[in-house]
């Protein structure tokens, strides 16, 4: 089979396109199929990308926010949604749990390895000190991990286990 | 500085030097930052987004690596002008689009550019001739460490630089290396590259950044990943991978000189024929042909025109650096007239 577009090369990519309400295969040589793909991504903005992937395997019990404020900037989680841009550095905290799993679909990993800034403001301190405690142990565990230390890793392992088992537990009494 | 002063500069990007300058065209790094305390732009009313750029403007006047930086208002330029930093990849279409409270700093040899207020607060950007990617890294880590002395960087420890779009947080930092590969077009070898680069996380776009096309050859191959990788790793992984697609580049290169040389001879030369003789010529055409005789210098088929030379023809000829030499507006069919006379003028030695 001859590819539909150019009618030269093989058609090695089949794919099924609904145009106003009007089904249609398409078969495609490879060439012909990263351009029509280019064409397609152009189509969907970054924001339905992004909605699409914090939509994307969400359990029923972690239902999104989407009425949750940021109490900062007052940036909603349906905003977030709508624009693809968060409104302020304090979002990251306000929509953390909802963050952390699309970061990892993003990035592969939530957890930042890499520089920091000389000078740390103080809304950040603030934040700090209203953070997880296993946020520092995780940056600690990634790091001996990059750097081969696997019996450091192991050690922080357990550590971090301990504390969840902890921290679930309370939860549950609560 | 004056804006018209950078027309008789080469960009650092088209100097045609550094290493492996005849297939990487620049190097370049950006960083996103943004402030603490205060909305990301698009979130910031027009009160707060001037207070971020006096913010921005103070901190620039006491940072030492900025020194010879100028800043400029967008609002207070007229369109050539933007467009005319676009086309020197100063800053980007989007910046040039908006232009209330906004604003973009350069440093006098073009290494250093920073947008204020586009979509971070900051995006500090250093460009590179060649493949110079560790060089770019090094400057740019310096300018941001100074900054981050004066200005308050929003970072959390576990996610990092955190950014408008959460597609830039962790590092903020995006590496890009523009790479010149007609060889691997030619020879179609194309396609099967840029679905490798794909599959490693790595972007691949046109001239001007975001949703541009592919043109004359050119790629912008950059990562996608910010976050849970080092600075370092993400340089190391880019220069990895560019070195592969320059030895794939190098190798058609010479599969084409050995197996098609005629046909090569000819492209290039009928190429460089129209260059010489068109009296009508479109940017598009230009940069299409330009490619074809700058990679007839680097095989050494192009013996009296110099890759510098060349390089100086793809930044003059676009519609507003045509504009800022004439020093009037010209509309589309003046300047293909005028876009023809000057590429004669100087492939001719007129």
């Amino acid at each position: 089979m001859l590819c539909d577009i150019c009618g030269k090369n093989p058609a090695t990519v089949h794919l099924t396109e609904i145009i106003d309400d009007q089904m249609k295969e398409l078969h495609l040589c490879e060439e012909c199929a990263h351009e029509k793909s280019a064409a397609m991504e152009q189509q969907f903005g970054l924001s339905d990308l992004l909605a699409g992937l914090s939509e994307f395997g969400k359990s029923a019990k972690d239902q999104e926010p989407v009425s949750a404020k940021c109490p900062s900037c007052q940036l909603t989680y349906a905003d977030f949604k709508k624009l693809g841009r968060l409104g302020c550095a304090e979002c990251y905290n306000t929509f953390r749990k909802y963050l952390t799993p699309l970061l990892r679909k993003i990035h592969g990993s939530s957890q930042h390895i890499g520089k920091s800034p000389l000078k740390i403001g103080p809304v950040h301190n603030s934040s700090a000190k209203k953070k997880d405690p296993l946020a520092d142990l995780r940056v600690k565990l990634t790091q001996a991990i990059t750097k081969e230390e696997f019996e450091e890793a192991a050690r922080l392992r357990d550590q971090i286990k301990s504390l969840e088992a902890k921290s679930n537990n309370s939860e549950a009494e609560k | 500085m004056q804006l018209s002063d950078l027309l008789n500069h080469t960009c650092e990007w088209l100097k045609g030097t550094g290493p492996n300058s005849d297939i990487v065209i620049s190097s370049r790094i950006r960083l996103a930052r943004n402030l603490e305390g205060v909305p990301f732009p698009h979130w910031a009313n027009p009160a707060q987004a001037e207070q971020i750029l006096k913010t921005i403007a103070d901190a620039v006047k006491r940072t030492d690596m900025l020194k010879k930086s100028t800043m400029f208002r967008l609002a207070d330029m007229d369109p050539v002008d933007k467009q005319f930093l676009v086309e020197r990849h100063l800053m980007s279409i989007e910046h040039a689009q908006k232009t209330e409270q906004k604003a973009v700093l350069i440093d006098e040899e073009e290494v250093i550019a920073i947008m204020a207020n586009e979509e971070d607060h900051l995006r500090i950007q250093v460009m590179q001739s060649g493949f110079n990617i560790f060089e770019a890294w090094n400057i740019i880590n310096r300018i941001d460490d100074e900054l981050s002395k004066i200005l308050h960087f929003a970072y959390l420890p576990d996610f990092g630089y955190l950014t408008a779009c959460p597609t830039n947080t962790g590092t903020g930092m995006r590496g890009s290396v523009m790479l010149h590969l007609p060889a691997l077009v030619m020879s179609r070898q194309i396609e099967r590259v840029l679905a490798a680069i794909a599959k490693l996380s790595f972007t691949t776009r046109g001239l001007y950044g975001e949703g541009t096309q592919a043109s004359g050859n050119f790629f912008q191959v950059s990562n996608q990943v910010s976050l849970g990788h080092s600075e370092e790793e993400i340089i190391e992984n880019i220069n990895g991978l560019i070195r592969q697609i320059i030895e794939q580049e190098a190798q058609a290169r010479e599969v084409l000189l050995n197996k098609s040389r005629e046909v090569l001879e000819d492209r290039i030369n009928r190429s460089l024929g129209i260059l010489k003789n068109a009296h009508i010529i479109t940017s598009q055409e230009t940069i299409e042909l330009l490619s074809m005789v700058r990679l007839g210098s680097d095989l050494g088929m192009v013996k009296d025109i110099d890759r510098r030379s060349i390089n100086e023809l793809f930044i003059t000829t676009l519609p507003a650096h045509l504009q800022k030499l004439e020093n009037k507006k010209l509309s589309s069919q003046e300047r293909d007239l005028k876009r023809a006379e000057l590429i004669r003028k100087k492939l001719n030695f007129l």
